[in-house]
């Protein structure tokens, strides 16, 4: 943490008078360490929820042990998956003598196509604003870096301008928007009794947000909690968006994840272009692709013509400068190979929905062991929730519980990836819950 | 086209909304006054704030709330390469770009990463999420060839390595972690330096000043300006030092001024902070390069040291380096390790995984190694070739006693010529090299065959224009 300026100088004064005397031996020794350690004010930072679940995980040899932390597929062996079309993009690619991105022409043609696809995928192929160009593309590090990327650019250009997130979000969107330091503000969204969603209470904080607020929204696969708007709620949230000027930030991480089918993922985006919103779009290929490890993805930002993009984009670019420079361009050639030649696309487009298929699956699966073994609480949110993420509605302690005596992982907020849930681990998991539930005192208030 | 479609929509909208969108918007973008404050933002550079009160006598349905950005200066670097491209004279030559190119000009994958990808494409490893720390198996080979793998600060795990995206993300870690834990303190950094080292820290708002570097009477290093000015700093100021190949003069310290440098940074309790991205490039040696680094650790002292495998992996797409941070004790660098992951994970996550498996596999493996060892001499050889051609070219053909030496005392990538602005533009307007501004040129982009040439593209500029 900070220390405030005059406990600095306190400190600084005590540590000089320490460093004299003993820098003093330090010249005339050459093998003497300094006893003053620069980074003793350095306290241990806390676990990070999510990949720490992970952690934990590995470091259990239970044979039993299940991950529902990270968000990450697995297929029905519990195992990592390589899509199909990425291998194929990998041959396609082994060999190209691509070392330079930014510098070679050929490079920064990858990026472009990177960012055109991309832009296709969440806004339609024969969308008004892919063909007139008029926004600021630019790839980033996945989702991560591309709201991180949007969050710097937001700073720069509305300093005083706060963000909203949905209750809850993603665990790292508060950290990302405070590090880029933007004041944090959330707006109703999961509604825990019917562990659904609180329409009335998300239209209420909309309005009487500050009129031009930025806000950010899932547009499918809602992170944690899978709970997603309708098509006319959504329509009616863009509309109050009009009315009060907002600005609409989408985390596009799990398209195609909901539904399985990409363009239906992307209606929520599509109604709010429809009515002439100028949004703001971070596209991650970490999940539908299978590219988690390469931090691929995309940020685009409407804008009111292409000129107005050109700039837009030079001060992106600008701050990506001053972080890493360039992406990574390995990733960003598979995207672009995947996206680029409608075959391997189209090999994509059904694996995508053979993951999804699986998940819904696994959901209905565990729903019905949950309803066989007799469990006094409703299940319904498990196959109502879509995405990857079932909010289950589990406390800390019951979490805890299923850690501790059934070495089954899964984020103390209650949410479990359904993507690590198999046909072989279904009915342990099921039992695991029904233990933890069974006696759960809020059983009579379940609706 | 716009407002149909909005238009079209409302028609389904409910039947609160009876004015037209227009009318609707009209009333409640109130630029310029009520709950908007752009009035009174405070100056921004950024914002070109002139822009507004035009928009507000415009009541357009699709306003940017970014209509107030303004255009980006162009990077002085990267502006060469385009200026390059677009020049159709033959004899054109691009000294601008800090990436290795072959005898015959062209980017050279080395030989142990095609291997080393192979290996990696034959087992089909999977692509899951790294850790937020990074491979581990690359931030253990990374530690142990930065400072040797039988240092005491590696036996002793007083090293806290994160892989970071390159030398940059690397760098911008380190910079987040000094405003995080010692916010106002300084960066001291080279005049001249890397031109992003500045961006990195002002995103990362740690407060910077130069210290003299390179002198250009002697085309040299003005070493008691140097100490001068680390010793007029702060105490407890960060000092950014080159660890070999100084980027953009090509002018490194010599061991014994190492040592004194040494002597007055810790006189100043000052931090040392090395940027390493040509290790093994600045004398072929990855170990001789690695000397000012682990003098300093030799010493005790704690240091920060960011890695880049762009150059001397030939990596540069795939953004692979490190942040090492040397400390005291084991305890304190899981410590500071642990606030690094902090710091990454707002960034970007967890780091890209490619360059990463390549750099483990090729140092991990000892045949490997040996050979990259082997393509790195030859590499940092073509340099020193090309430099001892454009030396003799340039004594040969220059009657005015000039002394060219520098071309030969200057080590790595770079050269800076003593070439002012106009001087620089000379070069390119009329003899079509490219270079950039400061009089560097890149010995990387120089092939033998044109070693003559520039040397009278040189001489020209040098003596011919002011």
């Amino acid at each position: 943490m900070k220390p405030k300026p005059r406990i600095n100088i306190i400190m600084w004064g005590f540590m000089g008078s320490r460093l004299t005397s003993s820098t003093r031996c330090m010249s005339t020794s050459t093998k003497a360490l300094s006893r003053f350690g620069w980074w003793d004010r350095v306290s241990p930072a806390a676990k990070d929820p999510i990949t720490g679940v992970t952690e934990a995980f590995l470091a259990d040899t239970n044979p039993h042990k299940i991950n529902l932390g990270v968000g990450a597929y697995r297929d029905d062996e519990g195992k990592p998956v390589v899509l199909q079309c990425v291998r194929n993009a990998e041959a396609k690619i082994a060999g190209c003598d691509f070392i330079n991105v930014g510098r070679e022409s050929n490079a920064t043609a990858v990026g472009s196509k990177l960012v055109e696809e991309s832009a296709k995928l969440a806004y339609g192929k024969d969308a008004n604003v892919v063909k007139e160009g008029a926004f600021a593309g630019l790839q980033a590090l996945s989702g991560t870096g591309a709201c991180r990327l949007f969050a710097e650019f937001q700073r720069r250009f509305h300093p005083e301008s706060p963000i909203y997130f949905p209750d809850p979000t993603w665990s790292n969107h508060p950290n990302i928007w405070r590090d880029a330091q933007v004041p944090v503000r959330t707006f109703q969204y999961y509604h825990p009794v019917s562990k659904g969603l609180n329409f009335a209470a998300l239209m209420d904080d909309i309005k009487n947000a500050p009129d031009a607020s930025f806000f950010l929204l899932h547009p499918c696969a809602h992170n944690p909690t899978g709970v997603d708007p309708t098509v006319e709620q959504w329509r009616e949230i863009s509309y109050q968006f009009k009315e009060k000027s907002h600005f609409p930030f989408f985390d596009v991480a799990y398209q195609g994840f909901a539904s399985g089918d990409l363009d239906m993922d992307a209606q929520a985006i599509r109604i709010f272009l429809e009515d002439g919103h100028l949004i703001g779009c971070a596209q991650s290929f970490a999940k539908n692709m299978g590219l988690y490890g390469h931090r691929v993805g995309c940020l685009s930002v409407l804008c009111a013509d292409a000129k107005q993009a050109v700039a837009v984009k030079s001060q992106l670019q600008q701050i990506a400068r001053a972080m890493y420079s360039n992406p990574p361009i390995h990733g960003l050639l598979l995207v672009s190979t995947i996206l680029s030649d409608p075959e391997t696309k189209a090999l994509w487009v059904k694996e995508v929905k053979v993951m999804a298929n699986r998940i819904q699956q696994m959901r209905s699966t565990l729903r019905e062991s949950l309803e066989k073994l007799a469990s006094p609480l409703n299940w319904e949110h498990i196959t109502n929730q879509v995405g990857m993420f079932c909010f289950s509605g589990l406390t800390a302690d019951q979490v805890d519980r299923l850690v501790r005596e059934f070495h089954i992982y899964l984020t103390r907020d209650g949410r479990m990836s359904m993507a690590g849930v198999t046909t072989s681990n279904v009915s342990y998991l099921a039992n695991a819950i029904h233990e933890v539930t069974r006696y759960n005192r809020e059983a009579s208030n379940v609706c | 086209m716009t407002s149909t479609s909005t238009m079209l929509s409302l028609a389904s909208a409910p039947p609160t909304a009876s004015l037209s969108v227009h009318e609707n918007l009209k009333g409640r973008l109130k630029l310029g006054g009520g709950s908007l404050s752009f009035n009174k933002e405070r100056a921004n550079p950024f914002i070109n704030t002139k822009s507004f009160s035009r928009i507000s006598m415009v009541a357009a349905v699709k306003v940017s709330r970014f209509e107030g950005v303004t255009m980006a200066p162009p990077d002085p670097i990267l502006g060469v390469s385009e200026a390059f491209k677009a020049d159709n004279d033959k004899k054109k030559l691009n000294l601008g770009v800090g990436a290795y190119r072959t005898e015959e000009l062209q980017p050279y994958v080395l030989n142990v990463v095609k291997k080393a990808e192979n290996l990696m494409v034959e087992r089909g490893e999977n692509k899951e999420y790294l850790p937020i720390e990074g491979l581990a198996a690359f931030n253990k080979a990374t530690a142990e060839l930065l400072f040797g793998a039988s240092n005491p600060v590696i036996k002793e795990q007083r090293v806290a390595t994160v892989q970071g995206l390159s030398g940059t993300g690397s760098l911008r870690l380190a910079a987040a972690l000094i405003e995080r834990y010692f916010p106002g303190a300084k960066v001291l950094i080279s005049s001249p330096t890397w031109g992003n080292h500045k961006n990195i820290f002002n995103d990362a708002r740690v407060p910077w000043s130069e210290y003299r570097y390179y002198d250009p009477k002697t085309v040299g290093l003005d070493f008691d300006g140097m100490i001068a000015d680390i010793k007029a700093a702060p105490e407890g100021s960060f000092v950014l030092l080159h660890g070999c190949a100084h980027n953009p003069t090509g002018i490194d310290p010599t061991p014994e001024q190492w040592e004194k440098i040494a002597d007055v940074i810790q006189e100043k309790n000052h931090i040392p902070f090395f940027d390493v991205a040509y290790q093994g490039f600045a004398s072929g040696s990855l170990d001789a390069d690695a000397g000012s680094v682990r003098l300093f650790a030799a010493r005790g002292m704690e240091l920060l040291v960011a890695q880049s495998y762009s150059k001397n992996l030939g990596l540069y797409a795939e953004r692979i380096g490190a942040i090492n941070v040397v400390c005291t004790s084991a305890d304190a660098a899981a410590r500071v390790k642990s606030q690094l992951k902090r710091l990454a994970r707002p960034m970007y996550s967890n780091p890209p995984i490619h360059g990463a498996k390549i750099v483990a596999n090729v140092v991990g493996d000892p045949t490997l190694f040996n050979e990259w060892k082997a393509e790195m001499e030859m590499m940092a050889g073509r340099i020193k070739n090309v430099r001892q051609k454009l030396y003799d070219s340039l004594t040969a053909k220059d009657k005015s006693g000039k002394d060219w030496s520098f071309i030969l005392k200057q080590i790595g990538m770079f050269s800076f010529t003593g070439l002012n602005k106009a001087q620089s533009d000379n070069m390119t307007n009329k003899w079509h090299v490219y270079m950039t501004k400061d009089g560097r040129i890149s010995l990387a982009g120089l092939s033998l065959a044109k070693c003559e040439y520039l040397a009278d593209a040189i001489i020209d500029s040098f003596h011919n224009v002011s």
